[in-house]
């Protein structure tokens, strides 16, 4: 087994393995506590398969979901994830919100704070904002995506499913392709492979490729072809509506020609590669409609079950301290 | 009245005391006799061993009259920014701003180049002028028209006014928060190419070749724009610039963990860029160090890092981050006071900024060698907002003169 593939976790003592107070970001957490979240999700994965069966071991939390930017996805994710668990589940959209009044961020999670919420879930569009948030807070805080910068239960659900499928992530050759400058799905993809020790690489036009990306420890490709090579898994990134049109690509079609995920193209990966995308997609622009409904290759509606679980591990591993779980108070 | 200022060094050089000042100019240096009815000021009563009387400092380039701020730091007069709210673009504005803190601070407005600072039409430059008016300023932005630039040069060449640009390309630099590598990268921040600012210089540059006309950069931060100024100065173009602390001390790296007050305009830069403007401060290049003085309160950096203002508080640090240059032997306390007051009062056409017979008595005592600790929430601006809470320097503003009468 590669080395970090090793599980420390298990003989690390209680909560002395994962010792955050909040989800922010992949960024800090080292590589055995991203296993340890793993770990933790596939149990909730083998959970949630089986019928019938009930645990309630967050009965009398309540879970905030703070969502101030529009999701549909991720909100009914950690809305089901902390419901499976027994959790009050509350959500706040921004449409519902006073920051539409003019409420400052800060005003509002004190107010959020006030409310004792037992955790708290956020999204918000501008990057940074969850870690202001979280200073500001009494609770653990997870971040559910904050502008371009991290969303790791993506990239923690993302790992579960590729280790599930391939048998490990360290050694991987993982392709990220598309919109890598304005993705924080990419960003925290980078940081959890590459901290696992898969070889990532990325693949965008120059537009939407960051400056200082190969600070990452990943490696750029302006072709896809090129890229695809000998991939083991290929992750396609969604491209934004109001990027298409001139804005970043000159068009949906010629981004299509370059960047498309063909099968064809994918002829190019292994023949056993995976396929992934965090959704929503847009067919026939950034995948054809084959290769994402293929029965074997795509794995994307397995990341999204993948979701559940690793959502429900963080919601239960980060109140374990509220809890008063063994070794953990 | 007459004031004789006794027991101190004079000056950069350290002339011998005394110091005469008649009304409010500087009368004699070193020698005359001490008149019964003067007012006698003995240096060591205010410092240990009587410190150093300077000029006091010209600050070239507040967002904010900030009076209390500016006595501390050592500041007498300031160059205040058009982005006023209403804009510095009519006299009637512009003789407002100019009489807001005589007599204890004297405020030079530097009058819009453009009306409403849009960037489109040229604003009065004579009338503001005569409404007292030192030099004409861009503003926070770029003047995108080059059209417009070339017509803002040439006017105010003739009315023998300077003008004050900001140099940051405004396509490229639009929406940016940060300069592009390897931290706004990893934040995820809107970033814009350092090469933003050179490519803003070298338009400029080139407007100014065709009129004539002086042209100061307000704020240099690049090692590609610096090249840029060196060059056209050894050409002999009517060309200076300018910087703050901040590009000198910090860089991108300083703005992980999203730490707003950090967020300046232009952005901080790569360290190698901040190596290059220490290194253009040494050369000569840079003449002009300057406070950015832009207090904003939490309410306006307690925000994600994007939707934050940028801007610091800078009046009060101004002279001790100054010191440090000379602390460190970057640069000599002559060359600091032509950076802080000699220079910005010939860019602006102010009797002011050296210590000689005839010019303005804007002076202060200070002690170049105390230490102490900047706190942000000790400061007496209206902002605390402060990237350097908590650096211990060394020199300080001991008392302050405005036109012979102590103010602070």
């Amino acid at each position: 087994m590669p080395p970090s593939d090793h599980r420390p976790a298990a003989q690390i003592p209680g909560g002395a393995v994962f010792p955050h107070r909040h989800l922010t970001g992949i960024a800090g957490l080292e590589p055995h506590q991203i296993l340890f979240l793993l770990d933790e999700a596939e149990h909730w994965v083998d959970f949630n398969r089986g019928r019938g069966k009930s645990d309630r071991r967050l009965e009398g939390i309540t879970q905030i979901n703070a969502f101030f930017e529009n999701s549909t996805r991720t909100l009914l994710s950690f809305e089901i994830a902390g419901k499976k668990l027994g959790a009050d589940v509350v959500n706040m959209h921004a449409g519902q919100s006073s920051v539409k009044k003019g409420e400052t961020l800060i005003d509002t999670a004190v107010t959020l704070n006030a409310m004792r919420g037992d955790v708290i879930v956020i999204r918000h569009s501008s990057s940074g904002a969850v870690q202001l948030i979280a200073d500001k807070v009494g609770c653990p805080v997870l971040n559910a995506g904050d502008g371009w910068h991290e969303h790791p239960t993506q990239a923690l659900l993302d790992a579960l499913t590729i280790r599930r499928r391939r048998g490990a992530i360290a050694g991987q050759r993982v392709v990220i392709c598309g919109d890598i400058l304005h993705s924080r799905v990419a960003r925290s993809n980078m940081l959890s492979l590459t901290a696992l020790a898969a070889e990532v690489r990325v693949c965008a036009p120059a537009t939407l490729m960051p400056v200082g990306i190969e600070r990452m420890g990943v490696t750029p490709f302006k072709d896809f072809d090129a890229a695809l090579e000998g991939a083991d898994v290929v992750m396609m990134l969604r491209l934004q509506n109001e990027r298409m049109s001139g804005a970043f690509i000159p068009s949906t079609r010629e981004y299509h020609m370059r960047y498309g995920l063909t099968p064809e193209r994918l002829e190019r990966a292994k023949p056993d590669a995976l396929v992934m995308h965090p959704g929503p997609m847009n067919r026939g622009v950034e995948i054809t409609s084959s290769v994402a409904d293929h029965p074997e290759r795509s794995a994307i509606t397995e990341q999204v079950e993948m979701g559940v679980a690793v959502r429900m591990a963080c919601l239960d591993v980060l109140t374990r301290r509220a809890r008063g779980v063994e070794g953990w108070a | 009245m007459k004031r004789y200022f006794l027991n101190s060094r004079i000056g950069p050089e350290g002339l011998q005391a005394p110091l005469a000042t008649q009304g409010d100019v500087i009368a004699q240096i070193g020698t005359g006799e001490i008149a019964g009815d003067g007012e006698v000021i003995d240096c060591a009563q205010i410092v240990r061993g009587g410190g150093w009387l300077m000029p006091a400092i010209i600050d070239l380039g507040v967002f904010a009259v900030d009076r209390r701020a500016c006595h501390a730091g050592g500041i007498a007069r300031v160059g205040l920014m058009p982005d006023q709210s209403p804009v510095l673009d009519d006299p009637g504005i512009v003789r407002r701003a100019a009489l807001m803190g005589k007599p204890e601070l004297w405020v030079h407005p530097l009058a819009a180049a453009t009306q409403g600072l849009k960037g489109d039409d040229l604003a009065e430059m004579a009338i503001n002028q005569a409404a007292g008016a030192r030099a004409v300023a861009t503003g926070r932005g770029w003047i995108a028209d080059s059209g417009v630039m070339r017509k803002v040069l040439a006017y105010a060449r003739d009315c023998g006014l300077a003008v004050i640009a900001h140099a940051e390309d405004g396509g490229l630099a639009a929406g940016a928060v940060a300069t592009e590598g390897e931290t706004a990268m990893r934040l995820g921040l809107p970033s814009a190419p350092a090469a933003a600012e050179a490519l803003a210089i070298a338009r400029d540059l080139i407007l100014v070749e065709e009129t004539g006309a002086r042209l100061h950069f307000r704020q240099v931060t690049t090692a590609q724009g610096l090249e840029l100024v060196r060059r056209a100065k050894d050409r002999g173009l009517p060309v200076t610039c300018g910087i703050t602390p901040a590009h000198l001390l910090l860089s991108d790296i300083d703005v992980s963990d999203f730490r707003t007050y950090a967020r300046l305009s232009p952005p901080l830069r790569s360290d190698a860029d901040r190596r290059a403007c220490l290194a253009a401060l040494a050369d000569g290049t840079i003449d002009v160090l300057f406070s950015g003085h832009d207090p904003r309160g939490p309410e306006e950096k307690r925000l994600p890092f994007a939707d934050a203002e940028p801007g610091m508080s800078g009046a009060e640090t101004l002279f001790a981050l100054g010191m440090g240059f000379v602390h460190d032997g970057t640069i000599g306390l002559a060359r600091l006071f032509e950076l802080l007051a000699e220079n910005p009062a010939r860019i602006l056409g102010l009797d002011a900024g050296r210590i000689a017979p005839g010019l303005a008595a804007d002076l202060i005592l200070v002690d170049p060698g105390k230490p102490w600790r900047i706190d942000a929430e000790a400061m007496v601006a209206r902002a605390g907002n402060t990237p350097f809470d908590g650096l211990p320097v060394q020199g300080k503003v001991a008392a302050i003169w405005k036109g012979g009468k102590r103010v602070g």
